[in-house]
């Protein structure tokens, strides 16, 4: 940018506590062509006066020396103008403050080592953050939206044709968009369809009906916007989002498709219950799955399968093979409601038949407690808490089931026609990775996201249900989470949602979640590649494939604009237009560094803007004091900081670098997964760059902090403050 | 023709979600919530299950979404009397509240530092007290304050207003009305916790020992009213031995007829608080069955392994109170031993359950169901735990699906 303007605001005690003149006149000495200050810019009269000196000067940027980029975002926001906050209200007037002895706040004007004033280093912050901001700016430019020169393809593949897959189908299309439906098996309908019937899926969720996918099977197969593939499977996706080419395997043949966004709603399979021998399950004739006993009533053949005999009793066992660290060790969610749906389908059958449903914990979450009351009437259905111990062969073709920890508090033993066993669902992407992506990153989703969930396509975050790690797939129904059809229906509209929202971020030239305000991408000047691959490996979002010579190849619609490339990039060849290696250097470079032996020392902080920063932010609020030390750089993620902004901080002659960023682990709050992780992953790469130096390891430190730790970031903030003064001046001051 | 605007009732985690997934794909969504801030039930919490994480970490983002979206227009302290019309076009009465604080409000805190009438914090369910002028939380959206003109001492009404120098603070200012022409509506608003001093056999209001899960939420919270640590009310010290009653209101056909799906896995989650703070601490839950249900049984097992849990099967009879110590005894049968159970505890915290925010109240234009649940019918889509008791992640799942539902109402995609 080159006409850059600069507003300086005077209240909330900027005007109070520091020399606005002095500021307006380092704006100019750092190349600012305008340079403004104003009491209350954020006012309607604040917001005219910057829009009027903006067309009166033809600035094409703006520095807002204010408040914090958190907040009046609205009102500092002018059309075709780069904007950049510098936060002198909550970075420097509400965060600094000279503090004595017994932890009370002294006079700005109080010395603070011998001939300095707090004044005086207060002033030298403000002072750099206009600096930094001016040179932000210099080196800023107008990201512009990414626009792939195919035509882009905004037709929707589900994956999976049961009440998930038919729902997201019928969605997209009633939403305007074309579909194609792949579904593996010769019919449409999943499990769903299998069924006799099931519990209604909207109020008062306590009635029996048939299975809704009849009705969902008519609309897909006869709404014009969606191609229906039946005994299809997929053979291979390779592209973007947007322009994702797809093989779709038809009987043997190969069909190709150009799709832009996926909906991923394979299902699940039943638990393979041959593993359930120690329930009878393969040496007793009349011990069925819930799977087998709902295509018995379905079929009106309500017999024990030894004999053909009629059934008058039925044992249901509930988690068979769940809940248990030797087979799944999650509950499936849906079979405490199918056990008592199918004990109704008995009891309708032959009202003097008699229901035993044995469970450990009767999980009918929610408005289904409806249903369970249904049940909990009828005198022939008797349901207690108990563990199974036995189950064997009885006497003429019964079964016999003994039941201890009852709520009896007796054993008991039952000698029933039939013992149904509840057993559990298995995600399809927990053995196969269903979309055979050609990405360098692996077919499937990521094997370490898929852990976290027992194979399931599930998201990490309570928030943001659809975020998978690979943009423009999203996963619907019991592949996602164990769930109900009720569950599934919700859950497969939401899935349909994001898909047509990637594919408007798409066509807009914008990123997907979450950073969907962002234009900017990475680009890469592979001149200086050196094929190591650390930025292909790292992408949390396998956004890179790999040339046969190692050289990434971006596929930019699959970019969640994170900067985890930038920052593992050691040729520093990867740069976005609002933020780069320069830029970053540049900003470090224009602060003002004090002369060997001036007595105190000058910190840097990386701090991650969506987690470290609100919380000082809001420390801000409540007036906490951050030692005058440091200067802060909000980064988007700890993830884009590059080893050389230690390196240029470290030249400049800053004594300590700590980088603040959020917590990672089992609870990790990364919104790119895993940048604060890399970031402290990547400590060995500064080791070695302060080796170089010949500085100490311990002048760069890594911390983390949840948003809500506000007096944790400011301690951590202290507490290096005062770790650093161990150490002796930075040699590299005044080079 | 262009498309009416998606109205979103309710800025908790739903109504925002659905606010901002609608925008992104184009709709223009006006989101409304009753409060001064955005955030909801969320914001109240200390952390999430099962990943233990602030949910202010996610309202961040969010927030941030919407202030970079000029396609959504936020109203806080307004709430919907009356809906008319049909799909594609309704006409919507809205009534929003004064907030005596205008847009030039920076948040600069001036005013509540000469302030010195007081107020009960509803943020905090009662557990402290707030000035007359405050702001909702640490994060609120929008950052300005509000004045409960009520609770003004004598005097403060001019100190406030001569200490704030942006002319912010209007007391002239008027409750309003406004009419909207929507073309769909997302109904997100939310629940409220069962009214606990129903539950006669609690001792709710009685014994100030016997908390509430949301008021332990407010106890474990950096910003709550004890800084995060958790201290029984009587004599501020923390409990070593704690007792959970979980249905409180929930699965009883006297209170709640239904379960309300989060209260085992709250419960859960406030053991492991109290075992963060003292890993002595033993906690007691009486339970009817302990619904964690999908991948939560995971969080259940960390919650048996991290925390020192008991848990007893049987509904809680009775609890008293030792007068001397504040200590409580709680009665209950063990239905799997069979025997009379007596546990004396120095807190108790009532799991109580959900119940719609809007249960009791009549909104013309809006069905609902017995409990006060909303029915999605034409253009009109309920979410989250306006429509059913959820969890959050569910509720978000129904909030992304509402936001289709009302894309293809409005007809944003013209086919």
């Amino acid at each position: 940018m080159e006409k850059i303007g600069v507003f300086i605001c005077t209240s909330c005690d900027i005007g109070k506590r520091l020399d606005i003149a002095e500021l307006e006149n380092v704006a100019k000495e750092q190349g600012a062509t305008s340079v403004y200050s104003r009491e209350f810019l954020c006012s309607k009269e604040g917001r005219a006066f910057i829009e009027e000196k903006i067309k009166q000067d033809g600035l094409d940027a703006v520095s807002i020396c204010a408040c914090s980029q958190r907040v009046n975002y609205d009102v500092f926001d002018f059309e075709n103008v780069a904007v950049d906050r510098a936060s002198l209200r909550e970075g420097v007037v509400w965060s600094r403050f000279p503090v004595g002895e017994e932890g009370n706040i002294l006079e700005d004007t109080a010395e603070y080592v011998e001939g300095v004033s707090f004044k005086d280093e207060l002033m030298a912050l403000a002072k750099d953050y206009v600096r930094m901001s001016v040179a932000k700016l210099q080196s800023y430019k107008f990201p512009e939206p990414f626009k792939p020169e195919e035509e882009i393809s905004k037709t929707i593949l589900v994956i999976g044709g049961g009440v998930a897959g038919l729902t997201a189908a019928i969605e997209s299309a009633n939403a305007g968009f074309e579909v194609v439906l792949v579904e593996k098996e010769k019919e449409l309908g999943g499990f769903v369809a299998k069924m006799k019937a099931h519990c209604e899926v909207k109020h008062p969720y306590k009635n029996l009906v048939p299975p809704i996918v009849n009705d969902l099977i008519s609309q897909v197969e006869n709404n014009e916007k969606i191609k229906v593939y039946k005994g299809a499977t997929i053979a291979n996706i390779s592209g973007m989002p947007g322009l994702f080419n797809v093989k779709i395997n038809v009987g043997g043949k190969e069909e190709e498709v150009k799709i832009g966004a996926i909906v991923l709603a394979a299902g699940f399979k039943p638990y393979d219950a041959s593993k359930l021998t120690d329930l009878g399950y393969g040496n007793i004739k009349n011990v069925v799955t819930n799977v087998q006993f709902e295509e018995m009533a379905k079929n009106g053949k309500l017999v024990r399968p030894s004999d053909g005999a009629p059934i008058k009793s039925v044992l249901f066992i509930q988690c068979a093979g769940q809940r248990d660290e030797n087979h799944l060790p999650y509950c499936s969610g849906y079979c405490c409601v199918a056990s008592l749906k199918q004990a109704k389908y008995i009891r309708e059958a032959n009202p003097e038949a008699k229901v035993f449903i044995i469970y450990d914990h009767m999980r009918t979450m929610g408005i289904y407690e409806n249903f369970y009351k249904t049940l909990q009437d009828d005198p022939g259905v008797f349901l207690t808490k108990g563990k199974v111990v036995e189950v064997s062969e009885g006497e003429d073709g019964k079964v016999k089931v003994i039941v201890e920890e009852t709520l009896l508090g007796e054993k008991l033993e039952m000698n029933v026609d039939l013992v149904v066993l509840a057993i559990g669902m298995v995600p399809v992407t927990a053995e196969e990775p269903v979309l055979n992506l050609e990405y360098r990153q692996g077919p499937g989703l990521p094997p370490d996201e898929l852990e976290l969930f027992y194979g399931y396509a599930d998201s990490n975050y309570v928030c943001f249900p659809y975020e998978t790690r690979r943009t423009g797939i999203y996963a619907a129904g019991a592949i996602h989470q164990p769930m109900t059809i009720a569950q599934a229906i919700e859950d497969a509209r939401g899935a349909a949602l994001k898909a047509i929202q990637c594919l408007v971020a798409i066509e807009e030239g914008h990123a997907v979640h979450p950073r969907t305000w962002d234009y900017a991408y990475p680009e890469f000047d592979l001149k200086m590649c050196t094929q190591c691959k650390r930025c292909t490996e790292e992408c949390p979002f396998g956004a890179l494939n790999e040339d046969e010579k190692g050289n990434p190849l971006p596929n930019i619609t699959r970019c969640r604009r994170c900067g985890t490339c930038f920052g593992a990039c050691p040729q520093r060849i990867i740069n976005f237009k609002d933020y780069s290696i320069d830029m970053v250097g540049n900003m470090i470079r224009a602060t003002e560094m004090p002369e060997q032996g001036y007595g105190l020392y000058r910190l840097m902080a990386f701090v991650c803007e969506n987690d470290a920063l609100p919380a000082l932010d809001m420390a801000a609020y409540q007036k906490k004091p951050i030692p005058v030390t440091f200067r802060i750089i909000p980064v988007r993620c700890l993830g884009a900081v590059n080893v050389s902004f230690v390196k240029d901080a470290m030249s400049k002659g800053y004594d300590g670098i700590l980088l603040l960023g959020c917590k990672y682990g089992e609870n990790y709050q990364c919104h790119f997964i895993k940048g604060s992780e890399l970031a402290n992953r990547r400590m060995e790469n500064v080791a070695e760059t302060l080796q170089q130096l010949a500085l100490e390891q311990e002048r760069v430190t890594l911390h983390t902090v949840a948003i809500d730790e506000i007096e944790e970031a400011v301690k951590k903030m202290n507490e290096f403050n005062e770790e650093i003064k161990g150490f002796d001046e930075n040699p590299f001051k005044g080079w | 023709m262009k498309s009416l605007p998606i109205l979103v009732v309710g800025g908790g985690i739903s109504g925002v979600t659905a606010a901002v997934e609608a925008a992104e794909v184009g709709a223009e969504v006006i989101l409304i919530e009753k409060e001064p801030s955005l955030g909801g039930r969320v914001a109240q919490l200390r952390y999430y299950f099962p990943k233990l994480c602030p949910p202010t970490c996610g309202l961040e983002i969010n927030y941030r979404r919407i202030k970079t979206n000029p396609r959504i227009k936020v109203y806080t302290m307004a709430e919907v009397t009356e809906i008319s019309g049909e799909p594609g076009n309704y006409k919507v009465k809205i009534n929003i509240k004064p907030r005596y604080v205008n847009d030039n409000c920076t948040a600069c805190g001036e005013c509540e530092k000469v302030c010195e009438g007081e107020r009960v914090s509803e943020f905090d369910f009662g557990l402290r007290k707030t000035k007359a002028i405050y702001l909702p939380y640490p994060m609120a959206f929008p950052m300005k304050y509000v004045l409960d003109k009520e609770a003004l001492a004598e005097g403060d009404l001019e100190r406030i207003m001569s200490a704030c120098k942006y002319n912010a603070i209007d007391p002239d200012m008027k409750e309003e009305t406004l009419e909207l022409e929507v073309g769909a509506i997302i109904w997100a608003t939310g629940w409220k916790p069962y009214d606990a001093t129903k539950l006669d056999n609690l001792g709710y209001g009685k014994y100030v020992n016997v908390i509430t899960n949301m008021q332990m939420e407010r106890l474990a919270s950096p910003w709550g009213p004890t800084g995060g640590k958790i201290l029984r009310p009587s004599d501020q010290t923390p409990p070593k031995k704690v007792a959970f009653v979980q249905c409180a209101g929930s699965r009883d056909e006297n209170h709640l007829p239904y379960c309300s799906y989060i209260c085992c896995l709250a419960s859960l989650k406030h053991s492991w608080y109290l075992a963060e703070q003292d890993p002595e601490t033993e906690s007691y839950i009486f339970y009817i069955d302990l619904r964690t249900p999908g991948r939560y049984e995971k969080f259940y097992k960390r919650v048996e392994k991290e925390a020192r849990i008991h848990l007893i099967k049987g509904k809680v009879a009775k609890i008293e109170e030792d007068s001397e110590t504040k200590d409580l005894i709680v009665t209950a049968e063990d239905i799997l031993s069979g025997k009379r159970v007596n546990e004396r505890v120095n807190m108790v915290v009532l799991a109580l359950g959900m119940q719609p925010s809007i249960a009791g109240m009549n909104i013309s234009g809006l069905k609902v169901d017995e409990n006060g649940f909303v029915i999605s019918e034409n253009g009109i889509i309920a979410c989250g735990c306006a429509k059913m008791p959820l969890d959050v992640m569910s509720s978000n799942e129904t909030a992304t699906g509402a936001a289709l539902k009302a894309i293809q109402i409005i007809k944003l995609f013209k086919s």
